[in-house]
C-alpha cells in the first residue's frame, strides 16, 4: 500500500490551474478557477486519509488497520456539496452581470475611481479661514462715520476703513505697507 | 444537568424559523412575526447561557451523544456565551429595523420575502460558528454564513451590488478554501479537527509544522476579519448592499473571523512567537484603515474603513497573549459589534431623510431632524473613543495592557492605537460638520430634498401621491434601542470587564476548555516559555 502518487499530481496541477483563472478578469474563467482548487482541495483531505484501505464496514475477523479512514471522506462529502451550491450561486451572478452589463467580466468600481480622482485640496477643509468668520459681518452703514480713530499697526486709521478691512476678500481698500491705509 | 446543554438550540431555532419562514413567503405578514418571535427567542435563551456561565465555567454539549474527540462538540464558555448575546440582540435589532424598511416601503412582490429566510441562517451560521468546539464545524458555521450573506449582499440584483457581490463572492470562497486546506493539513498531520483534542496533540508536533498551520489559520481567518493586507475587499463589498444588510454585516461577520483568530491564538496555538507579526499587523490595519476613512465622502465607505481600522485594536489585544490584553479585547469585541451596527442604521436612516449618504449631498440635517442628529452623534462619540463611552474604555484597557507589557512594539502599538483614535474624531467629525452642521446652501452639490421647504419635507407622506414615511418609528425605534444598548455597554462596564478579564484568563488556561471537552482527567500540556512579545531581535 502506498499514497498515490498520480492524485497528488493531479491536486498540484488543479491547484496551479485554479489559482490562474482566478486572476483573469473574465468571471466565468474566475469560476471555473474556484471550481478547480475547491476540487484540488478535496483531493488533497482525501489523501489525508492515508494509505487505501477497505471499506469500513465493520467485520469481526479484520484488524482496524485494514480499514480506510472514513473521517476525511464525510468531509469531503460536506465539502462537495458546499462548493455545488457557491458555484450555482456564482453562475447565477454570473448571468445577471451578463443581463446588466452584456458582459462577463469584473465590473469597475465608480466611486473608487472618483475617490482616486478627489483632488489632494479639499475647498471646504482647506482654504484659507477668512478674517470675518461671523455669518453676520458688520458693514460700513452699521457704524457711525463721525471720524474716531483706531489703532492700526503704527498709525492710526478710520473706525469705518477699519470695518471695511474686515471684511472677507474686500477689494475696496489696499492696504498700507504697515497695515492700515495708504 | 444544566442549562448549557440548550446550546444547540440557537443553532435550530433560526434553522427551523428559516424553514419556516420560507413556507410562508407569501404571508409578509407572517413571516416577520415567526422570524421576531424566533429571533427573541433565541436571544433569551442565550441570555440563559450567559447567566449559567456568567461567573465562569464551560460547558460542552455532545451532538448526538458521540464522545469527543469523534463526536461533534458544542462548547459553552463566557466568551462564547457573550459573543452570542451580544450578536443576537444586534440582529434582533437590525431585524426589527429591516422589518420597519420594509412595511415602510410596502413593496409586497420584491424579494424581500426571501430576507428573512436568508437572515435567520445567516444568525444560525454566526451561533454555530461562536458555539463551535470542532475545526470542521467552525468550517460548516462559516460557511452557513457566508453562503446567506453571498444572497444578502447581492438582494435585488442591481449592478452594483453584483459587481460588489462578485468580489466578495470571489474572496470569501478563497479564505474558505485556504481554510479548508489547513483543516486537512492539520488532519493530516495529527488525525482529529476536535478543537481541545488539537490543543494537546498539536503541541507535538515539531515547530515548522506547527508555524505552517498557525500561519494558514491566521491567512484564513485574517481575510473574514479584514486585517490589514487582506482587507481590501471589505470597503469595496459592504456600502452597496442595502443597509439593515450593511449594518449586520459590519458587526458580526468580521467580528466571527476576530473570535476563530481569538480560539486559533488562545487553543490552538498558545503562546506561540507569532505574536510579533500579529502586532505589525495590527498596528498597519488601524493606521491604513483609518487613512482610507478620511480620504472617502460616502458615509457607508467611510464606516467600512473604520470598521477595517478598529478591527487593528482587537488584534492588538490578542497579540498580546496577556490577561489584560485579551480581557481588553474581548470587551472590545463586544463594544464595536454593538457601535458599528449602530452607526451603520443611522447612516441608512440618514439616507432616508436626506436622500444620499454621501457627504458632498448631504446638509443641514441637525436642523432637520435633531433626533437623528442625537442618534448619530452618541456611538460616533462612542466609536472615536471620548471619554465616558464604552470606545474609551476599551481602548483604555488596550493601552495600560500594552504599557504593562512594555515592549518597544507594544509602545509603537499604543501610540498607533491614539493615533487612530484621533483620526476617527477628525473622520467622524468630518461627517458631522458636513451631513449635520452646515447649511443645505454651503453643499457642493445639496440634495433637492434638503433645499425644500421644512414644513413640505417634514411629512412626505400626507397629501402627496407618495405612501413612503421617510423616517418611521419601527426604524427610528430600533436604532435608538441599539444606540441604548452600547450606552448601557458603558454604564455596565465595571461588571463587563469583570467577565471579559475571567473570560481571557480561562482561555489563556485552557485547561477548562479542555477538561470540559475530554473529561476532568485529560493532562494539559504546559505552556513553553517564550520571549516577550514584541521584543526587537
Amino acid at each position: 500500500m502506498s499514497i498515490n502518487l498520480t492524485l497528488l499530481c493531479v491536486m498540484g496541477a488543479l491547484y496551479a490551474c485554479g489559482i490562474y483563472l482566478l486572476l483573469e478578469r473574465s468571471l466565468t474563467r474566475v469560476l471555473l478557477g474556484l471550481m478547480m482548487m475547491a476540487n484540488a482541495t478535496n483531493l488533497l483531505l482525501l489523501t489525508t486519509g492515508g494509505y487505501a484501505g477497505l471499506a469500513p464496514l465493520y467485520d469481526k475477523s479484520r484488524a482496524a488497520g485494514d480499514y480506510n479512514d472514513p473521517l476525511p471522506q464525510a468531509l469531503i462529502l460536506t465539502s462537495i456539496v458546499i462548493s455545488f451550491a457557491v458555484t450555482s450561486f456564482m453562475l447565477g451572478i454570473i448571468y445577471r452581470t451578463w443581463v446588466l452589463g452584456r458582459r462577463d467580466e469584473i465590473q469597475i468600481d465608480l466611486e473608487d475611481r472618483k475617490v482616486a480622482r478627489t483632488p489632494s485640496f479639499d475647498a471646504e477643509d482647506d482654504a484659507e479661514i477668512p478674517l470675518e468668520t461671523s455669518e453676520f459681518p458688520l458693514l460700513p452703514r452699521d457704524v457711525p462715520d463721525n471720524g474716531e480713530t483706531i489703532k492700526a499697526g503704527s498709525g492710526r486709521m478710520a473706525v469705518r476703513d477699519a470695518v471695511l478691512e474686515e471684511k472677507p476678500g474686500s477689494k475696496n481698500v489696499t492696504p498700507g505697507p504697515d497695515g492700515g491705509l495708504k | 444537568m444544566n442549562l448549557s446543554s440548550l446550546a444547540p438550540l440557537a443553532v435550530l431555532i433560526p434553522i427551523l424559523g428559516a424553514a419556516v419562514t420560507f413556507v410562508l413567503y407569501r404571508h409578509s405578514h407572517a413571516q416577520r412575526t415567526v422570524s421576531i418571535g424566533l429571533l427573541t427567542l433565541t436571544l433569551l435563551l442565550e441570555c440563559l447561557l450567559l447567566a449559567s456561565t456568567w461567573s465562569g465555567g464551560t460547558y460542552a454539549v455532545n451532538i448526538a451523544g458521540w464522545l469527543p474527540p469523534w463526536g461533534i462538540v458544542l462548547v459553552v464558555d463566557q466568551f462564547s456565551s457573550l459573543m452570542l448575546v451580544v450578536s443576537s440582540a444586534v440582529s434582533l435589532a437590525v431585524l426589527v429595523y429591516a422589518t420597519g424598511q420594509d412595511m415602510a416601503d410596502g413593496d409586497e412582490d420584491s424579494p424581500v420575502s426571501i430576507f428573512h429566510p436568508t437572515y435567520l441562517i445567516l444568525v444560525a451560521g454566526v451561533s454555530n460558528a461562536f458555539l463551535s468546539g470542532d475545526l470542521f464545524n467552525l468550517y460548516v458555521g462559516f460557511e452557513i454564513l457566508l453562503t446567506a450573506s453571498y444572497v444578502l449582499m447581492t438582494l435585488g440584483g442591481t449592478g452594483p451590488r453584483i459587481r460588489a457581490g462578485v468580489t466578495y463572492v470571489v474572496v470569501s470562497v478563497v479564505s474558505s478554501v485556504l481554510f479548508l486546506i489547513s483543516i486537512a493539513m492539520i488532519y493530516g498531520a495529527t488525525g482529529t479537527v476536535n478543537m481541545a483534542d488539537l490543543a494537546i496533540k498539536l503541541g507535538e508536533l515539531d515547530q515548522g509544522t506547527k508555524t505552517l498551520l498557525h500561519v494558514m489559520l491566521l491567512v484564513a481567518f485574517g481575510i473574514k476579519a479584514a486585517v490589514f493586507p487582506l482587507s481590501f475587499w471589505l470597503p469595496d463589498s459592504y456600502p452597496t448592499a442595502p443597509a439593515p444588510v450593511t449594518a449586520v454585516f459590519a458587526g458580526l461577520l468580521t467580528k466571527v473571523g476576530v473570535y476563530a483568530m481569538v480560539r486559533t491564538e488562545t487553543l490552538l496555538f498558545p503562546g506561540d512567537s507569532l505574536n510579533t507579526p500579529l502586532m505589525v499587523a495590527a498596528l498597519l490595519t488601524m493606521v491604513v484603515g483609518i487613512l482610507g476613512a478620511l480620504a472617502q465622502s460616502d458615509i457607508k465607505r467611510l464606516l467600512s474603513f473604520t470598521l477595517v481600522s478598529h478591527i487593528g485594536y482587537m488584534v492588538f489585544g490578542l497579540a498580546m497573549s496577556s490577561v489584560a490584553g485579551l480581557g481588553a479585547a474581548v470587551f472590545y469585541v463586544a463594544h464595536h459589534i454593538t457601535i458599528q451596527t449602530s452607526l451603520f442604521l443611522v447612516t441608512g436612516l440618514i439616507e432616508r431623510r436626506g436622500g444620499s449618504s454621501s457627504m458632498d449631498r448631504l446638509a443641514g440635517l441637525a436642523k432637520l431632524s435633531p433626533v437623528l442628529a442625537l442618534l448619530f452623534f452618541v456611538p460616533a462619540m462612542n466609536l472615536a473613543g471620548i471619554p465616558p463611552f464604552s470606545g474609551f474604555l476599551g481602548k483604555v484597557g488596550l493601552m495600560q495592557a500594552g504599557i504593562e507589557l512594555g515592549t518597544p512594539l507594544a509602545y509603537a502599538l499604543v501610540i498607533g492605537g491614539v493615533v487612530t483614535s484621533l483620526l476617527t474624531l477628525l473622520a467622524i467629525a468630518r461627517v458631522w460638520n458636513r451631513a449635520f452642521w452646515r447649511s443645505p446652501e454651503d453643499a457642493e452639490y445639496p440634495d433637492p430634498v434638503l433645499l425644500a421647504a421644512p414644513e413640505a419635507n417634514g411629512r412626505a407622506g400626507s397629501g402627496t401621491t407618495s405612501t413612503v414615511t421617510v423616517l418611521p418609528r419601527t426604524m427610528v425605534g430600533s436604532t435608538l434601542g441599539l444606540v441604548l444598548v452600547g450606552v448601557a455597554l458603558t454604564v455596565f462596564a465595571g461588571p463587563l470587564f469583570t467577565v471579559s478579564d475571567q473570560a481571557a484568563g480561562e482561555m489563556l488556561d485552557r485547561s477548562a476548555y479542555i477538561h470540559a471537552v475530554l473529561g476532568g482527567d485529560t493532562p494539559v500540556p504546559a505552556l513553553e516559555t517564550v520571549p516577550r512579545t514584541g521584543d526587537l531581535p
